[in-house]
């Protein structure tokens, strides 16, 4: 009877196991065998390196090495506005956390709910004030929209709000410090995991970003990869044999296009799997007391 | 401290330059998009007051009641799963925690890193019986040959389901099986004593003390789902039109907008969605207690 129980969980668990992680294997897997063989050989089986370079040296020659232009992109958006983010939504845990001025519990209650709020749900909103700017087009017009990132400020006010002995400040005050020498003497060097953290949140954001960039960027060189990927999608017979003759002349098929949706996830895995608890402790926003 | 200590450091108005940097964006990027397309949403395009005119003649589009049905469906069945796997998962896993529950929480995190059009890309590709290592189940199970059959309108809402929960869920019950963990193991240990099974703890004792974190997860994943863009998007170009381009309601705002420049409607859908955004935040803010700090 027991040992039932146990089996039974444990092919439930296998189960989703297999569902979960099965995706992942093949995307891996794909580049290495040519469109030919995707279709005939078993879907989990391994080709050759060699295959993955003769991919890669098709990708790369797409549209004249657009794709690295695409990364560069998505590097150059998340990379800036993170660093935007960071100069802001520091200081503003701090002074939301410990400050004392009207106002205060407004701008807190007005971040949390744009916060919990889908991100996707301002992108039209975003798109027709900067049209309304005349700042369709520009690079800006990605940067500063992502640069406004309400749940670093959340994290880094938990933070000072909580784990930061308020006697401290305080002392350093008492010292003759000034309110900004106290922040970057005091407050600053002890909120280095939540910089950590902040980074991490907000560059994952950033580099998955479609709907933003889809919407107000015009031009196919100024894409990030998320985007970048969609017009790939759309200029190959991958899985529209209508589109005929045009694989043939962009070379880009099936082990073209998984390999390009692998490259584009690396960063974000790489990031994902560095900072797996620290993510977790983000997605709960802090409102479990550890 | 005998003798009246300084006042500590707290003087009104103290620590306002700190979020000044932070004010422009707030304000930028959050208020300001949303009062402008409150704005335009009651206005005509020449600029004058338009009433409820957006609103009723977005309604009337017929593509307005079928995208609103097609999001409603997909955030039903999505919402469906989300509560019965994850639940039963995080339950399942912390039945008996130890290695093997640690190595399965990490296979069901994985596809997490795979957000956005990657996530949505692969499952073309699962979904297309010719390369698909489920095609067996593909042939046999749901009698698909073609991709154009596993991507036909009627399967569209259970096929984003679908996606959303393999990125997605591993992420919720990691989150689930965190807040099982704070239960303190005393509770666990009175109700074995007292000759309960470990169904009877699952159901009994762990749900309800977790309950309000699935109600955060079920808002937050029914404001979400409402938003939905990217999967029909990427699916109408990879289905060359089969799927029309106005198939969730963030699309037929977006045709409205860029095909036809009509942004007045295009606010008003987008006004429609962002209320349920802020009613699910608001609801959360104030009625689960997560984010309750300040007393």
């Amino acid at each position: 009877m027991r040992a039932t129980a146990r089996g039974l969980r444990l092919l439930i668990l296998t189960a989703f196991a297999v569902f979960f992680v099965i995706p992942v294997g093949w995307l891996i897997l794909a580049p290495t065998k040519a469109d030919g063989a995707l279709v005939r050989r078993n879907p989990l089986s391994f080709g050759s390196f060699h295959q993955v370079v003769l991919a890669w040296d098709h990708l790369d020659a797409f549209s004249d090495h657009i794709y690295r232009v695409w990364i560069g992109n998505s590097l150059l958006y998340a990379l800036s506005a993170t660093a935007i983010v960071l100069a802001t939504a520091i200081p503003a845990g701090y002074g939301l956390a410990l400050g004392n001025f009207p106002g205060r519990k407004l701008v807190l209650t007005l971040t949390l709910v744009v916060m919990i709020m889908p991100a996707a749900a301002l992108v039209l909103p975003i798109f027709l004030e900067l049209n309304a700017m005349h700042l369709i087009g520009s690079v800006l017009s990605v940067i500063l929209p992502f640069s406004f990132f309400p749940f670093g400020v959340y994290l880094a006010y938990l933070y000072y709000a909580t784990a930061i002995p308020r006697d401290l400040l305080d002392a350093a005050r008492v010292d003759g410090a000034g309110e900004w020498q106290t922040f970057r003497r005091v407050a600053l060097p002890l909120a280095k995991p939540i910089v950590a953290l902040v980074f991490f949140f907000s560059f994952v954001a950033d580099w998955n970003n479609f709907f933003l960039p889809y919407a107000v960027l015009a031009d196919s060189s100024q894409y990030p990869i998320q985007v970048g990927l969609s017009d790939l999608l759309s200029s190959t017979p991958s899985f529209n044999p209508a589109q005929g003759g045009g694989g043939q002349q962009v070379n880009i098929f099936r082990p073209e296009l998984a390999l390009a949706t692998l490259l584009a996830v690396v960063p974000v895995a790489i990031v994902f799997l560095l900072s797996q608890r620290a993510l977790v402790r983000g997605m709960l926003g802090g409102a479990v007391k550890q | 401290m005998s003798s009246p200590a300084p006042v500590r450091g707290r003087r009104a108005g103290a620590g306002v330059s700190f979020i000044l940097p932070y004010l422009p964006f707030l304000i930028g990027f959050g208020i300001a998009p949303m009062i402008y397309a409150l704005v335009l949403a009651f206005t005509t395009s020449g600029g004058g007051w338009a009433g409820a005119g957006n609103f009723t003649r977005t309604f009337k589009d017929y593509r307005f009641l079928p995208a609103f049905e097609h999001i409603l469906l997909y955030t039903g069945v999505w919402l469906g799963t989300l509560i019965v796997f994850v639940v039963g998962l995080a339950l399942l896993l912390h039945g008996r925690a130890g290695r093997v529950s640690t190595g399965f929480r990490f296979l069901f995190y994985l596809p997490g890193a795979l957000a956005g059009a990657a996530a949505v890309l692969v499952w073309l590709f699962m979904l297309d019986p010719a390369v698909s290592p489920f095609s067996f189940l593909e042939h046999d199970v749901f009698g698909v040959q073609l991709f154009v059959q596993s991507i036909a309108p009627g399967k569209l809402p259970f096929v984003f389901a679908m996606i959303a929960f393999w990125t997605g869920a591993g992420g919720w019950i990691v989150v689930m099986y965190g807040a099982l963990n704070t239960i303190p193991p005393e509770l666990d240990e009175a109700a074995r004593i007292d000759g309960a099974g470990p169904f009877t703890i699952a159901l009994r004792l762990k749900l309800p003390l977790i309950r309000k974190w699935i109600a955060y997860m079920l808002i937050l994943s029914f404001a979400t789902g409402t938003q939905l863009f990217i999967e029909p998007q990427l699916v109408n170009e990879a289905s060359l039109g089969l799927v029309p381009d106005t198939w969730s309601s963030n699309q037929l705002a977006y045709q409205l907008a860029f095909r036809y420049g009509d942004f007045n409607a295009a606010a008003a859908i987008a006004v429609d969605l962002l209320v349920i955004g802020l009613l699910a935040a608001v609801l959360i803010v104030t009625r689960t207690g997560l984010f309750r700090r300040e007393g």
